[in-house]
């Protein structure tokens, strides 16, 4: 690992302030995915903003019928809150399937959908469960703002402040997790609220993407039978040691199933 | 150079770092507390699990100055007066290690589930030791003294 300059800020102010004002410089949330990749050499900031010690980005709160978690929650806190878990059941249970217990007290809400790693749980998440990403500088709609692989609408030296989830009638999630790491080869949320009708697949594509066609035959019948013939191409899909595309587009229609009955209960 | 200052197994401690040094390297090269290990650099084995404010975490995957001002324990701060901790007792008892290498790790993760949960069953066992990598004991014993630590720590 290259060495860099520390910063602790204390408040999103100084935070931001310190990301402005280096040459190079990242931000760190839990560093569950930042430190193996300085680790491995592959960046090489000249300063690294720790959000760790700003009080102010931690915890989960009720906030005009939505509930609202700040950027640096782990986790492990998100799985096992009494308000998530009984608003959002579906939500605690993607937290509580993240990698492993270590990597969950952790990991952040904030530093996963930042990364938008094609793999991760919570893209589908937010997108799933129509969520509102808050930055320092706006808020953006969980439907656009994971573009692509690796990529957010995030600029530079923008930080995630907290995200709004609406509290959905009824959601679930369902992933087929790679065994080594945790990481979904394919998870697919569903839910039905003041959100709209929404199924979000992440894994399977190089970015989270909505299955407009399963949105379409719920809103006939949300059952698990109505999605029973949907499927998709596996084009464009990804592909790698752990999964064909082929694979992964029939895991889809599986996870998709799976997640209906859970949510229809 | 920063300073980082912490509590370590109950003393208080501080020392020269770089912003890159991780917590695990300064236990073992400042501190010389070699128990808690090195075993992979993709944050996955669990080899290094120490209590950084009593909850387990990877001291690879953490920079000693996220730290400052924690209260940390490793292996080293279990036994009590010289008595082993009942989770490393039950280890020893039910043959949870061969090699040893992957021990402190998972004697801290045990720990801290047992913390959250006195009565965990065997699946719930071996669910939370996803981030405890072992190569040798193929976990059945592993699981067993854990189980037995369990009920130890009730009676
Ligand atoms: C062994 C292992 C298994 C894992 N398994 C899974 C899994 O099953 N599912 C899953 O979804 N994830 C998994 N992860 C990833 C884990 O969820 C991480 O928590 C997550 O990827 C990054 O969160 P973090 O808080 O650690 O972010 P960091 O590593 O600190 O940061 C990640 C990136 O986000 C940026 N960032 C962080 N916070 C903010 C912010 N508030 N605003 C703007 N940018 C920010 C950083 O600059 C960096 O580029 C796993 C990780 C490991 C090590
Ligand atoms: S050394 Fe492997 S997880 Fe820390
Ligand atoms: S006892 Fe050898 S790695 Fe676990």
């Amino acid at each position: 690992m290259y060495d860099f300059t520390l910063h602790r800020p204390t408040s999103v102010d100084a935070a931001a302030a310190a990301i402005g004002g280096a040459s190079d410089g990242k931000i760190m949330a839990g560093g569950m995915t930042l430190i193996p990749t300085l680790k491995q050499r592959l960046a090489n900031p000249s300063d690294v903003v720790d959000l760790g010690a700003i009080a102010g980005l931690k915890g989960i709160r009720e906030e005009g019928g939505n509930i609202v978690i700040g950027a640096t929650t782990t986790h492990a806190t998100v799985a096992a809150d009494p308000t998530v878990k009984a608003k959002i059941p579906a939500l605690a249970h993607l937290a509580d399937g993240i990698g492993d217990p270590q990597v969950r007290n952790r990991g952040t809400i904030g530093g996963s959908i930042a990364n938008n790693d094609p793999a991760a749980d919570y893209p589908a998440g937010l997108v799933g469960l129509g969520a509102t990403v808050h930055t320092t500088k706006r808020q953006i709609p969980a439907d656009d703002f994971f573009i692509g692989m690796f990529e957010t609408a995030l600029a530079e030296d923008e930080i995630v402040t907290a995200v709004a989830f609406p509290v959905p009638e009824k959601a679930a999630y369902m992933k087929f997790a790679n065994p080594a790491s945790r990481y979904a080869i394919v998870g697919v949320m569903v839910s039905k609220g003041p959100a709209g009708l929404r199924v979000a697949v992440t894994g399977a594509g190089p970015s989270v993407f909505r299955l407009t066609e399963a949105e379409s035959a719920l809103g006939g019948s949300f059952t698990a039978d109505a999605v029973a013939k949907v499927t998709v191409a596996a084009d464009g899909l990804n592909s790698d040691m752990h999964a064909s595309a082929e694979y992964r587009a029939n895991l889809v229609s599986v996870m998709l199933k799976r997640a209906v009955a859970a949510a229809a209960g | 150079m920063p300073t980082v200052s912490m509590t370590v197994n109950g003393r208080a401690v501080t020392g020269d770092v770089e912003g890159r040094t991780l917590l695990v390297q300064f236990l073992r090269e400042n501190l010389h507390l070699t128990g808690t290990h090195v075993g992979c650099d993709t944050s996955q084995c669990g080899a290094c699990v120490v209590h950084v404010d009593g909850e387990s975490v990877k001291s690879c995957t953490m920079l000693a100055l996220q730290a400052d001002g924690a209260e940390v324990t490793t292996i080293e701060g279990l036994a009590k007066n010289g008595d082993l901790h009942p989770v490393q007792a039950a280890f020893r008892e039910h043959h949870g290690l061969q090699c040893g290498f992957c021990t402190p790790g998972m004697v801290m993760s045990a720990v801290d589930l047992l913390k959250k949960n006195p009565n965990p069953d065997e699946g719930e066992i071996r669910e939370w030791l996803e981030g405890n990598i072992c190569r040798c004991t193929g976990y059945h014993n592993i699981v067993k003294a854990i189980q037995s630590a369990a009920a130890d720590m009730k009676g």
